[in-house]
């Protein structure tokens, strides 16, 4: 095989693909791209969801066959294409974004996993998996117990497990595909640690994150796609965050803060001194017609506890809550729904929406009542419904009846926003609501929470991500621990202060 | 000690309920606290056995069976009929035929789970009917008394004089139980293959991610309960001394409440060979008891359905809630 020299650094590149196309069903996922890794490089892969990357990771992993004419260039060696044993025989080892681990097996089993997979069936030797396990834990820093089956570890931990078992086997590259999804800010600080002394013993690191600002922080180079074509390779030196969004996306955003005097509006939700001991305590706040309140604070600060007990889902221990100058008290989400608080909850895709049921369904489930006719449901009202808050809401879908699970992301959430409109809410309570959803649809999203708001709804917009808050919240509150850590106000705080803050 | 309860919580829960059971029963009856009645257990309960360690290995890639009982029936049916054509045979020959026609049925399933993507258990549902079915037809329901003499001998294996002259014996049944047992104990502990069975019972798109082949899992898992079927199938032929077509018909929901009531998950990646055996003895020892009891037979079932449920309930929910020192550590808060 030729040595392909990259021109501009003379360096060999350790992974090098050409002309990679691939379809599905009908749709061109990736059009004649190209990519290299070189030795020992933190490189980022960005883009939308749909853009491709995970594609074009798992035709490099060997999951996925590319289409006839693809060259891919490994370690001295020409191939048309991959497969899972010859890339991890090789050295190519990928952090799958949901893990693919396997939670009933051990420790040492889910790291040294690759012991237990080939074709020749034969004994397994616990004792030699043991060791591996622990010297690849060893290796990151970490203890655990091997012996316990993978369950009993949280998120974070188990990040790590699925990072140990890629670092097993001598790997010379590394995917990790959207692997600060689930973690904390400080659970991500240890990753990147991770990523760059692996960088420096040598491995390449290939990082796919929708998180701008780790990227930057982290990478050498960029390779961006969008649309499954390739936009271009870039150095991170010298690189903009929203230069980034604007490369991935296409289109240019300026993030500007949206606060807006709210004070002379009437109060919507008063909270006072609600407790519910272990999760929160002695929480105090109002929300106003067309306020848009903003909380943030770390995983575990109380946040989503604090939401299900507005929405009827947890029983706080004391307090009151007040809607409208009345008192309320829920014994379940049903009366919270009644009495007009709508509640968008963190994880969407497995409890926001019913992900194999169509778009018309999913946007009506919420709001049967409003459509029923003579007694029973009225499918002429369902679709004016649906067509309205489609409209309302600038969905792209196809056909109402179309599953939610063939939507984008930016548009299931949108969905799933539409979903509790038709209920006709006071207060509309969004967990997380751009987790999963990429850069573009995102402020698509901010775009309507604004003009929610200014159509008088009351908003809670809770987040981990600082910035979410910052530039689209009036006022915003800070939890730590279960307690109200401070205030802030976009117009007057910066956003560095309050990241302090949050993150100390 | 404490992490070993940790990790077999389900076992130690059944032996426990079990014990309480025992215990009871040795005092309310006079004759279940005996060697003859314990012997007598282990024989009635092999057949059991033999299904449900062929079961667990289903239940832990991820797929159900209804239809392995009617299948031990086609495959008692079928090779007392081939046994006639070969002129008897003998051990041997017919453990190896009713093994082999066992996998070929269960691989059947496998095909058809495999090949069209059809969930385990509407396609077991599916073949459970058109084996029994087809049997039905063909046998006009007629049983078989006319058996080779070998397959109706009893063997005992060890035997023992009760001081009131009664003989305590275990027979045959415990010995091909036993192996059983153990080959099952070996493939899903020992071997890779038993370990890819619960990857892929515990996550389909991971182990395929690994390249593992899913095809052969399922066929593997199958085909073991297949062959686990078959052997069964003689054994209970050599124990009840006939072939009767529908025997068998309804032990499925008998075993597959057994190996679930042992720890093994619906679902997948989940469950032991210890957990389902004392899940079948659980419930032969409560039907025993009831027995001795004087009981009415048409209470049995309404009594195991709640030790089912009570078991359960004990062994997947409560016990980290009623001994809370057991609660696992460094897990999520």
């Amino acid at each position: 095989m030729a040595e392909i020299k990259n021109p501009e650094s003379g360096v060999t590149p350790l992974l090098s693909l050409r002309n990679i196309n691939m379809t599905f069903g009908g749709i061109k996922a990736l059009k004649n791209v190209s990519f290299d890794v070189r030795p020992g490089e933190v490189h980022c892969l960005a883009g939308e969801n749909g853009s491709g990357k995970s594609t074009l990771i798992k035709i490099i992993t060997g999951v996925y066959r590319p289409e006839a004419g693809a060259v891919i260039d490994y370690d001295g060696q020409t191939h048309s294409h991959m497969s899972p044993v010859t890339a991890q025989a090789g050295g190519i080892q990928v952090i799958w974004q949901d893990l693919a681990l396997f939670p009933e097996m051990t420790v040492a089993e889910n790291i040294a996993f690759h012991s237990l997979v080939g074709r020749t069936p034969r004994l397994v030797n616990y004792g030699q998996m043991r060791e591996v396990a622990i010297k690849a834990l060893q290796r990151l820093g970490v203890t655990l117990d091997v012996d316990a089956p993978l369950k009993d570890y949280s998120i974070a931990q188990r990040q790590i497990v699925a990072i140990a078992r890629a670092l097993i086997g001598e790997a010379k590259i590394v995917f990790m595909d959207e692997p600060t999804a689930s973690l904390t800010q400080s659970e991500t600080d240890h990753l990147i640690g991770i990523v760059r002394s692996l960088s420096a013993s040598g491995v390449a690191v290939v990082f796919v994150s929708h998180r701008l600002a780790e990227v930057l922080e982290i990478s050498n180079r960029l390779t961006v796609l969008r649309d499954g074509a390739l936009v271009g390779v870039y150095p991170v030196e010298g690189m903009t965050q929203s230069r980034i969004t604007e490369l991935m996306t296409g289109k240019s955003f300026d993030q500007q803060v949206r606060a807006k005097p709210v004070e002379g509006n009437p109060v919507v939700l008063e909270v006072k001194g609600l407790t519910r001991p272990g999760q929160f305590e002695d929480i105090s706040f109002t929300v106003r017609r067309g306020e848009t309140l903003g909380i943030t604070g770390l995983l575990g600060a109380g946040r989503t506890e604090l939401a299900l007990s507005l929405f009827g889902m947890l029983k706080p221990r004391s307090g009151s809550v007040t809607l409208e100058g009345k008192p309320v008290r829920f014994s379940s989400n049903r009366d919270a729904i009644k009495a007009g608080i709508a509640y968008l909850s963190e994880d969407r895709l497995s409890l926001g929406l019913i992900q194999p049921q169509s778009i018309a369904d999913n946007l009506a489930i919420a709001s049967l009542d409003r459509i029923k006719s003579g007694g029973f449901l009225s499918d002429e009202r369902k679709r004016r419904l649906v067509a309205h808050w489609i409209t309302e809401l600038g969905v792209k879908i196809g056909r109402q009846s179309d599953a939610v699970s063939t939507l984008s992301g930016g548009n299931q959430q949108r969905i799933a926003i539409a979903k509790w409109l038709a209920t006709d809410p006071k207060l509309l309570i969004l967990d997380a609501p751009t987790v999963g959803v990429d850069v573009g649809a995102r402020a698509g999203i901010f775009e309507i929470v604004a003009r929610l708001a200014e159509s008088g709804l009351a908003i809670i917009l809770i987040s981990d991500e600082v910035p979410e808050v910052y530039f689209n919240a009036d006022r915003v509150l800070h939890m730590a621990q279960g307690q109200m850590a401070g205030w802030f106000d976009p117009r007057r705080s910066t956003l560095q202060e309050i990241e302090a803050a949050v993150y100390a | 000690m404490r992490k070993l309860v940790q990790s077999h919580a389900t076992e130690f829960a059944l032996l426990a309920v079990m014990a309480v059971i025992c215990v009871f029963l040795s005092f309310a009856t006079p004759n279940f606290f005996s060697l003859g009645n314990a012997f007598d257990l282990l024989n009635t309960s092999s057949v059991n056995i033999i299904f449900a360690v062929g079961l667990l290995v289903v239940l832990i890639a991820g797929g159900i069976d209804i239809s392995f009982a009617v299948a031990a029936s086609v495959v008692q049916y079928c090779a007392a009929l081939i046994l006639g054509w070969i002129g008897g045979g003998g051990w041997i020959s017919g453990l190896l035929i009713a093994g082999g026609l066992g996998i070929l049925l269960g691989s059947f399933n496998a095909f058809l789970i495999h090949r069209f993507k059809i969930i385990s258990i509407v396609a077991t549902i599916a073949t459970f009917n058109i084996y029994f079915g087809l049997l039905m037809f063909f046998t006009q329901g007629v049983s078989i008394y006319d058996l080779p003499e070998w397959l109706t001998d009893r063997v005992v294996l060890f035997e023992h004089q009760m001081p009131d002259g009664t003989w305590a014996e275990i027979t045959l049944p415990v010995l091909v139980m036993a192996i059983c047992v153990l080959a099952t104990w070996l493939l899903i502990t020992r071997t890779t293959i038993g370990r890819q069975l619960y990857a892929f019972g515990d996550n389909p798109e991971g182990a395929r991610r690994f390249g593992i082949d899913i095809g052969a899992m399922q066929f593997i898992a199958f085909g073991w309960l297949g062959m686990m079927a078959g052997i069964g199938g003689l054994i209970q032929a050599h124990y009840a001394q006939e072939v009767v077509p529908n025997a068998l018909y309804g032990r499925e929901l008998d075993v597959l409440a057994a190996v679930v009531l042992g720890g093994a998950r619906l679902g997948g990646g989940k469950g032991s060979v210890l957990g389902c055996v004392l899940g079948v003895l659980l419930i032969s020892i409560t039907q025993n008891g009831l027995n001795l009891m004087g009981v009415s037979p048409f209470a049995f079932k309404m009594i195991i359905g709640a030790i089912i449920l009570a078991a359960i309930t004990l062994s997947n929910t409560s016990l980290e809630k009623l001994l809370p020192f057991m609660r696992t550590q460094g897990g999520r808060q």
